[in-house]
């Protein structure tokens, strides 16, 4: 054990309270476009203040994590502080695990529960009267008032593009494995080829994911509003989509730092956990393959 | 480096024994001055004491909310409000009391106390700590502007289902989504921050089965918070695609369900009720024990019951349910369940009462507060075993049965903990004691008023009186006015408690290390006032 250690405690910092501001004013603009925008009422300086906002979440985010990548490549972070960042990173993750649980949530009751009793079975089966005929289906292609809520025409298969975004997610997460054993062999162009190579995977995730959401919106008429099933499948997939982007962030910022020499073959947590993140969002994909996709 | 402090290497281990200041070489640092100590701390203390500053603020605003319905309802007809300004009222009450009073007074304990009580200098994340504290105002601010929106603040009730809250709700509802979404980040981060400090800034010889109960419940409370905030989030998410995106999540019409709602929502919702008394369990194991002079009766079996009340609190969420039509499957296994939750909860009552059993006790502040937490909470508990059981239920559901229920077990049970607690660390906080006559005078006062405003909601809820009303039937009035005037009082009364924290901050009779002679744990070997930074050289514990 090391006979040395030391704790890290920072000194007074102005970066929580520009988060503060920065998160609020986003926030705030983010809520005003939308109920300005559903009276009808202009939404410009509702734009003008998320945009504000946003601008100062930048700032935050680049000067936060910055002071704390100077202030780990001056030596202050010792092995207890190692495991501190370790420990709410896990738990950060942890919490993301349970917001996708709301959503997966949703869809095992829509499919197990709800549909099925708006057509008329178990002890619910009352509630069919409220639209007689309507036929109980999964996927759901004519919703119970088709007026509100007009059905998709057909839904995407599991066989297409999202076998192909499966392979591509799960070849990334080898690509990342194989980066981070060359981290700590101390082979820099290994890591730098891996690690590339697994951002351009992800790349071409979020390009054949968007070409799916054309294709539905365009063709298939699968919609948020399209009833339960658009629901749940643009919710579910698309916020997983939002994890990849930030997780393809994550990677390229690790990329950027791997360029600029920082790492070395023990100490690299910012690295890990930004393979731990992406290794998260390759489970929830998996999920997602068999739950939304195939079943 | 400019103003970096490093706590520097002792003798082995996961010890940090002195703190070095790189550019002044002073040993301890005392606050900045001003306005920038505040905005900009990073010290666990300043950190705790703006969480219960703000707490304490949040609770005179729900407080005074509060006193808006009990007006109302002094007697029958409409007097003071409307019926829209009135379910506005009940909303931004529940609100304000759940989000802005209960949960952060807790979390401004954990952050006093949890590093005190481990030997750890400060919180694992000290900045993030910040960033907890001050997302709380920012949300508390966009919730509460609400009321002067157009429309009004939410008025759907502090559950808000759906569709009252979709397709019915005021269009400041997605600006209460968003101030949801920023309470939700503030305390996942604040849980986090709990379990990293926690599970790696113990002394050297803390083991798990030697921390201090108070330590043992937050840790649990925040496993709870990260498991069911992220849903609270999920939840209010889908409300908001609902309202703003045409998604049909909780409309039938398109193949949801509102019940969806109930379902997802009392998910997050019953283990926030635990979230809102756990650490009061820890807090009061840790009174009783000091004023009966005797050590905890049972501290494993109170850490078991813990992890058990926390565990069970996950598989009960239908019981807030039973009456939209729960297969009956289903009830049964959510009736069973939920009563089951009464085991623990009788080992942890049996063990405070044991350990005040044949033992030396006395009546300060902080013991009085701390005994009528047990057998309050006992009360609260038994209504929560009557509305447990199904049949019975459908009988109690959405009356005044169940506004007195759980106002038993947050009013007696976390305000009285966070009271107890308060008056218990007063003098370590402040270096002074507080007035006993006055604390004294405080408890009664709350007493009789709190018992006054919440026992005749019983007898109305059994006599049908629903909640959430303005006006009611005449054979309600006598009760109602007892209620109102109980709840005048028990408001009131918390002004005076202001008064006596404010003189005990500024003086008063100074402070011994350890003001109560059967106190035990780290907090009490250190100085009072605790110096801005505690424990330069870790405790050894045995």
């Amino acid at each position: 054990m090391a006979t040395d250690q030391t704790y890290y405690v920072p000194a007074q910092s102005k970066w929580p309270i520009i988060a503060t501001v920065g998160l609020g004013v986003t926030l705030y603009g983010v809520a005003s476009i939308m109920v300005n925008g559903s009276q009808g009422n202009s939404t410009t300086g509702s734009w003008w203040i998320f945009l504000v906002g946003s601008l100062i979440m930048a700032y935050m985010l680049f000067g936060w994590f910055g002071s704390v990548i100077r202030e780990s490549r001056a030596g202050l972070y010792s092995d207890q502080m190692d495991r501190s960042f370790r420990w709410g990173m896990s738990w950060f993750i942890f919490s993301e695990v349970m917001f996708f649980a709301a959503f997966f949530g949703a869809l095992f009751y829509a499919r197990v529960f709800a549909v099925p009793w708006l057509g008329g079975e178990g002890d619910r089966g009352s509630s069919q009267m409220l639209w007689e005929g309507f036929q109980a289906t999964w996927p759901l292609l004519n919703n119970p008032d088709p007026q509100a809520y007009p059905g998709p025409s057909e839904v995407i298969g599991p066989w297409g593009l999202p076998l192909v975004n499966t392979i591509l997610l799960v070849t990334s997460s080898f690509t990342v494995t194989v980066a981070h054993h060359g981290l700590k062999q101390g082979l820099r162009g290994k890591v730098k080829l891996w690690l590339a190579a697994t951002i351009v995977l992800a790349l071409a995730f979020v390009a054949l994911q968007a070409e799916e959401y054309v294709h539905a919106y365009t063709e298939l008429d699968l919609t948020l509003s399209s009833g339960i099933y658009g629901s749940t499948f643009f919710m579910l997939t698309g916020f997983h989509g939002a994890h990849v982007m930030l997780g393809t962030l994550m990677l390229s910022i690790m990329l950027i730092r791997i360029f600029k020499g920082h790492f070395t073959a023990e100490k690299h947590f910012g690295f890990e956990a930004a393979s731990w993140y992406w290794h998260f969002v390759d489970v929830v994909w998996l999920g997602l393959f068999v739950f939304v996709y195939i079943l | 480096m400019d103003k970096r402090h490093r706590w520097a290497g002792g003798n082995g281990g996961a010890s940090m024994s002195a703190v070095i200041d790189t550019h002044a070489g002073e040993h301890h640092h005392g606050p900045a001055r001003g306005i920038s100590r505040w905005l900009l701390t990073t010290n666990h203390k300043d950190i705790g004491t703006m969480y219960l500053v703000f707490s304490f603020a949040m609770f005179l605003l729900g407080g005074t909310m509060a006193m808006v319905i009990r007006a109302e309802l002094f007697e029958p007809g409409l007097q003071i409000v409307q019926p829209e300004f009135f379910n506005q009222m009940t909303t931004m009450h529940g609100l304000i009391m759940v989000f802005g009073a209960v949960m952060p007074a807790f979390v401004g304990l954990a952050n006093w106390m949890l590093p005190m009580m481990i030997g750890a200098p400060d919180m694992a994340l000290p900045r993030m700590n910040n960033w907890s504290f001050w997302l709380l105002p920012c949300a508390f601010l966009i919730l509460v502007s609400t009321l002067f929106m157009e429309g009004g603040a939410p008025n759907f009730g502090w559950t808000f289902y759906a569709p009252l809250s979709t397709t019915y709700g005021p269009p400041s509802t997605t600006f209460f989504i968003f101030a949801v979404h920023i309470m939700g980040i503030s305390s996942i981060m604040g849980a986090i921050n709990v379990i990293a400090t926690i599970l790696n800034l113990r002394a050297p010889g803390m083991t798990m089965m030697k921390m201090p109960l108070f330590v043992w419940t937050w840790l649990i409370t925040a496993f709870l918070l990260i498991a069911v905030m992220p849903v609270l989030a999920g939840v209010v998410t889908m409300m908001l695609m609902d309202i703003n995106f045409g998604t049909s999540f909780f409309d039938a019409s398109g193949g949801g369900d509102p019940v969806l709602f109930q379902h997802v929502f009392w998910f997050f919702g019953h283990p926030e009720v635990y979230i809102m008394i756990l650490p009061a369990f820890g807090a009061v194991s840790h009174i009783i024990p000091a004023f009966s002079r005797k050590p905890l009766f049972g501290y494993a079996s109170m850490v078991y019951a813990v992890g058990a009340i926390a565990l069970l609190s996950f598989v009960v969420w239908a019981h807030h349910m039973f009456t939209v039509g729960v297969p009956i499957a289903g009830q049964l296994f959510f009736m069973y369940a939920t009563m089951l939750i009464a085991v623990p909860t009788g080992v942890k009552v049996f063990n405070w009462v044991a350990t005040m059993f044949r033992g030396s006790l006395t009546f300060e502040a902080p013991m009085l507060f701390a005994v009528a937490f047990v057998i309050l909470f006992t009360i609260g508990g038994f209504s929560g075993l009557m509305l447990a059981i199904a049949p019975a239920d459908f009988q109690y559901h959405d009356t005044y049965f169940v506004v007195a229920h759980f106002h038993y077990v947050l009013v007696p049970g976390a305000i009285f903990g966070i009271f107890a607690s308060a008056y218990f660390w007063l003098p370590k906080w402040t270096g002074h004691m507080y007035d006993e006559t006055l604390a004294k005078t405080h408890f009664w006062l709350s007493f009789i008023g709190m018992n006054l405003a919440f026992f005749p909601m019983h007898f109305l809820g059994l006599a049908g009186m629903p909640r959430r009303i303005p006006d009611y039937a005449l054979q309600f009035a006598d009760f109602n006015m007892v209620s109102s005037i109980g709840a005048f009082m028990f408001g009131a009364t918390q002004l005076l408690f202001l008064l006596i924290v404010v003189k005990c901050v500024r003086g008063g009779e100074a402070a011994p290390a350890k003001p109560w002679d059967g106190a035990e744990g780290l907090e009490w070997t250190v100085p009072s006032p605790a110096p801005y930074h505690t424990f330069s050289t870790p405790p050894e514990v045995k």
